[in-house]
């Protein structure tokens, strides 16, 4: 039982240490801003995720899976709400007119963030 | 297992600082710090299970709500600024 929890653990460790590693391939190699914004998604949700459920299936203290386990929930809530105010940004701003698909007629709405 | 982990995170980490100083616009730069801010919560955590201490968790935790709070300030500043320059060409 004991190493199958820990089997289980790398195992969960080592699926984020590659979707960490994909989404910094990501980073650097995709071409545009709204891509690269897809591959920082993928790492920062679902690998942070895999490395702390990796983490919590590692140890036996108690307090120290409640921290890891705010910790994860804090991450959850925190990053896609982030990316949600940078794409908002970067949309409202100039990164369309960067695309070509805006002209300069169209008007700067006015920020609500 | 961990270190494999923690070495990953490191050259993630390294990737996010070569975008960071690439980036052709700002929003590249924001994107960058963001998800350098998010490893290095997961380097903290590592880190403490590494190296035997897991008190390092108070640190991960805090950090992960300074970033937040850098990442929406910055984008709130970058708002104004460049509405005001679209402003002056317009004008």
């Amino acid at each position: 039982m004991d190493s199958l929890i820990q089997i289980s653990s790398g195992f969960f460790l080592l699926v984020g240490s590659f979707l960490c590693v994909s989404g910094g391939v990501g980073i650097l190699r995709f071409p545009d801003f709204y891509t690269r914004m897809h591959a920082v998604g993928v790492t920062e949700t679902l690998a942070t995720a895999m490395i702390l459920i990796g983490l919590i299936l590692h140890n036996p203290d108690f307090l120290v899976d409640i921290k890891l386990l705010l910790i994860l929930l804090m991450t959850l809530f925190i990053s896609p709400s982030a990316s949600h105010a940078l794409a908002n940004a970067a949309m409202r701003n100039e990164m369309l007119k960067s695309n070509e698909n805006k002209t300069d007629s169209d008007e700067v709405k006015p920020s609500n963030l | 297992m961990l270190i494999a982990a923690t070495i990953a995170i490191f050259v993630v980490m390294i990737m996010a600082v070569a975008r960071g100083v690439l980036g052709p616009t700002l929003y590249d730069r924001v994107l960058a710090v963001n998800m350098f801010g998010t490893k290095t919560v997961l380097l903290i955590s590592l880190l403490g299970f590494v190296m035997g201490r897991p008190e390092f968790l108070d640190i991960a935790i805090v950090y992960a709500l300074i970033n937040f709070i850098s990442v929406i300030g910055v984008l709130r500043y970058s708002d104004n600024f460049m509405l005001k320059r679209n402003g002056q060409k317009k004008n």
